[in-house]
């Protein structure tokens, strides 16, 4: 029966999923219509977790939004972080340290790993596989340990500074990076791809079931790997570099059939590729003071200037408009979790309701990004 | 009072009605605690660890909280269907118990249609689950129970059609007749392919991952029990595990010999710790199943059925047929 | 028909590596902490809730009640009292009220404080029963330690 049949004929119902529910990870709901196990029409529905950061951001001298921005997008803190002082940064022209630029850099990227770790992890528990979140956890948590013992927090870091980072790395956290690199590359053949990549469940659950195209990305301004996987090659770190990301040498992968097991592969590649520059980070790491001194009250010019970095789930754009006071006039935030989401009426259309939490799980949502 | 005014028949019923019980109970609980332990183990780390000496004791304390909740029955259900369904599942399973054949001499009854009996009972489940489901009154009860009855409808047939082919080498449906078969050669060397046929089915049969659709967590919150608590929640999973032993116990019945083994004192009565041994080893198997795949989905799973087990079973028994009709003194 | 076959075998193996993936882990060793009973070392960095510092020569705090802190803080969770004494250089510290439930431990009190007389507390196992509890007298906190 063709959709609009269905409709037709009411043999459809309307299916409540969320805002409790335990794989739209987060409070966010779907409205379903139905018919049978079909979607004929998904919903998102937003704004339980509203929290006004923009409003916030607009309504205090700029240094007191730091903390809010490690809590949009809590997986991808330290890039949020990055974002952020970066953009104040370029509107004050305040000077950062070299040493500071690669300590961000690693920071970032661990932070990057840590994110498509989790992702991993909750994504096969949507697939139903409950075990590999628990080998992911293991390794992600070897990241929040080093991250801890430089920042003094697990996941809200609020640890770039305008100026620099707010404390130096030390000889034990070099070792102890170099040693998560060995630890992480020696598991992903023996771990991730013989218990998950391999499998023949797995790949006929993901594979051919959605089909992200360069059309759709462009309407709907898809960013992150699920972008990448339609064949356009699209990193800010590349196409708009930022630090010193032009340094390092790193591949962005893409796929080409935009299906939800490219959007695998490219996450694990990434993993690797942040390894990679990691390693390179770690290697030329130079001496010197990891943060310059700024004066304690900085005025930001009258003016506007945005700011994107690329996070674990695409692209963030902070844009802030400026009357010439240490108070923003206005701060928009672009986030991607929230433009990767709107995609999802179109592409789960006419699906099965298990592949429509799979397409969840794929897109990696985080959803306090979304409702912020 | 004296208990030789009754009638002995009766006495044996009642004692062996409390056994059997108690098997039930005994048998969820270590299943249950060893799924979480091993569960523990597959995902390094120590599963539960707080009550009693390696936390052995979890699951009891579990059983006393789950008897000490409150039966919430929702407004909207069918009352009377939704409170019968767990009993609808519970029953069966000790009926079955009736003609499994742990030893030589511990079987209560070794009826001739045994496996067909055993078979008929277990599949009663289907219907406790529909009922379930159904009686819920929530969308997604309703998705599992409407997952569960497609699945076994369907997974019946190729676990029949596999036991069927070792039914053609024993040339006799009682589960003792069977296992005496199986001298001196086990039929799962001779039927490797039906023997996987029918453990494939059998976890699709008792609804366990990665065919565990009817209660697929991330799909359907819980599936056909979401609105369950308490007692009759646990009597599914009861029911559950116990089915779990049935589909192993067949299976170690049809194809691994049974009780026989290597002979120790009093035979005819402790053979049936061979048989327990067996059966386990194969829950162990389904266990750490359940802990490395991920969920296959509903098409998928009918696929998997219809293009592969179905035609494999069907050239398996054709071939039997054959092969027993050529030779018949071989087997 | 090829495929079909493939499929079968190619998965068949795929599935039994799979298992040996958890059969090998499952005889390593254990990786997680029975946390009541064991606890971790926690990184020295830890970043917690504030504390005074106890300057070792005079046994007091280093506190100027210069309220950098206060107006720097983005929370709006610390409030600073101070009052003129006689022989104190500035104002004497009367009461540091910490409010730990408006509190996102961004660090900014520690950073901007010119006498270096806020520190992290190494305490994580924060739980209570009324928010009342995590309204924080430092200064009292410092003389009960």
């Amino acid at each position: 029966m063709t959709p609009e049949a269905a409709k037709q004929d009411k043999h459809t119902f309307v299916l409540n999923m969320g805002p409790q529910h335990p794989s739209t990870h987060g409070v966010m709901r779907v409205i379903l219509e139905m018919d049978g196990e079909h979607i004929l029409e998904p919903e998102p529905v937003l704004g339980y977790g509203h929290r006004i950061q923009e409003k916030m951001g607009e309504a205090r001298p700029w240094p007191g939004f730091m903390p809010n921005t490690s809590r949009m997008d809590y997986l991808s803190a330290m890039i949020y972080n990055h974002g952020y002082v970066s953009l104040i940064e370029r509107m004050t022209g305040i000077e950062v340290p070299r040493r500071a630029e690669f300590i961000r850099v690693i920071t970032d990227e661990l932070n990057r790993i840590q994110s498509h770790l989790l992702w991993l992890g909750a994504f096969l528990l949507d697939l139903g596989a409950f075990t590999p979140i628990m080998y992911t956890f293991d390794d992600r948590e070897q990241i929040l340990d080093i991250l801890e013992d430089v920042t003094g927090s697990r996941l809200t870091y609020c640890y770039h500074r305008v100026g620099g980072v707010a404390r130096d790395i030390d000889e034990k956290f070099v070792e102890r990076t170099r040693a998560f690199i060995a630890r992480l590359r020696s598991r992903f053949k023996p771990i991730y791809y013989d218990l998950v990549t391999s499998n023949i469940i797995f790949i006929k659950r993901v594979k051919d079931v959605v089909s992200f195209t360069p059309e759709l990305a462009r309407r709907y301004g898809l960013t992150g790997p699920p972008l990448r996987s339609t064949g356009i090659s699209y990193d800010i770190r590349k196409n708009e570099p930022y630090s010193i990301y032009p340094e390092f040498d790193f591949e962005v992968p893409v796929g080409t059939k935009g299906d939800c097991l490219e959007v695998y592969n490219i996450r694990v590649a990434e993993m690797e590729q942040s390894l990679r520059i990691i390693e390179q980070a770690l290697d030329r790491l130079p001496e010197g003071p990891f943060r310059n001194k700024i004066p304690r009250k900085v005025k930001l010019p009258q003016g506007d200037a945005t700011f994107s970095v690329e996070t674990a789930r695409g692209e963030l754009t902070y844009y802030l408009v400026s009357d010439g006071s240490d108070v923003p006039y206005r701060l928009k935030i672009r986030v991607p979790s929230f433009s990767n989401l709107s995609v999802l009426q179109e592409l789960c259309r006419n699906m099965l309701l298990s592949d429509l939490v799979m397409s969840l799980g794929t897109l990696d949502l985080v959803i306090p990004e979304i409702d912020r | 009072m004296d208990i030789s005014i009754l009638p002995p028949e009766l006495i044996r019923i009642v004692i062996s009605a409390v056994i059997i019980i108690a098997f039930v109970f005994l048998n969820a609980m270590v299943l249950g605690y060893a799924e979480r332990k091993l569960a523990g183990y597959i995902m390094r780390r120590p599963g539960p660890m707080e009550v009693g000496p390696q936390g052995i004791l979890q699951l009891m304390i579990d059983g006393v909280k789950l008897i000490g909740k409150q039966l919430i029955v929702p407004k909207e259900s069918g009352h009377a269907l939704f409170r019968i369904a767990p009993l609808l599942a519970f029953i069966p399973v000790g009926l079955a118990f009736v003609v499994i054949p742990f030893s030589d001499k511990l079987q209560a009854r070794d009826l001739d249609v045994g496996l067909v009996f055993m078979l008929a009972i277990m599949s009663v489940n289907v219907v406790a689950v529909l009922v379930a489901g159904w009686s819920s009154n929530n969308k997604y009860s309703l998705f599992g129970a409407i997952r569960s009855v497609a699945q076994n409808v369907a997974y019946e047939i190729p676990m029949l059609l596999s036991l069927l082919s070792v039914v053609l080498m024993a040339n006799t449906l009682s589960l003792k007749g069977i296992v005496l078969a199986q001298h001196p050669v086990w039929y799962v060397v001779c039927q490797p392919l039906a023997f996987i046929i029918y453990f494939v089915a059998g976890l699709a049969e008792t609804n366990r991952a990665p065919f565990d659709l009817p209660e697929a967590e991330s799909e359907l919150t819980a599936g056909f029990h979401t609105e369950y608590s308490g007692m009759s929640f646990s009597l599914f999973i009861l029911a559950e595990y116990t089915n779990m032993f049935f589909v192993c116990s067949i299976a170690v019945v049809l194809f691994l010999g049974g009780w026989s083994g290597i002979p120790l004192p009093f035979y005819a009565y402790s053979g049936g710790i061979w048989f327990l041994l067996k059966v386990y080893a194969l829950l162990f198997v389904m266990i750490w199943v359940r802990w490395t795949y991920p969920r296959v989905r509903f098409d998928q799973l009918l696929n998997f059925c219809w293009k592969y087990l179905i035609p494999f079973s069907l050239v398996n028994l054709m071939l039997t047929a054959i092969l027993v009709k050529l030779w018949p003194v071989v087997f | 028909m090829n495929e079909y076959f493939s499929d079968l075998f190619s998965g068949a193996k795929s599935l039994l590596v799979g298992l040996s993936v958890t059969i090998r882990e499952m005889f390593k060793p254990v990786v997680t902490v029975q946390y009541p009973r064991e606890k971790l070392e926690i990184t020295p960095n830890f970043r917690g809730h504030t504390e005074l510092v106890k300057d070792p020569e005079t046994g007091t705090h280093k506190c100027i009640s210069c309220m950098m802190c206060q107006k720097e803080c983005p929370s709006d969770c610390i409030r600073v009292k101070g009052e003129k004494r006689e022989g104190v250089k500035g104002l004497a510290l009367v009461s540091y009220s910490l409010d730990f439930t408006k509190c996102s431990l961004c660090g900014t009190c520690v950073e901007v404080c010119p006498t270096a007389a806020l520190e992290y507390s190494q305490e994580y196992e924060l739980a209570g029963y009324s928010s009342d509890e995590f309204r924080f007298d430092l200064l009292k906190r410092l003389e009960e330690r």
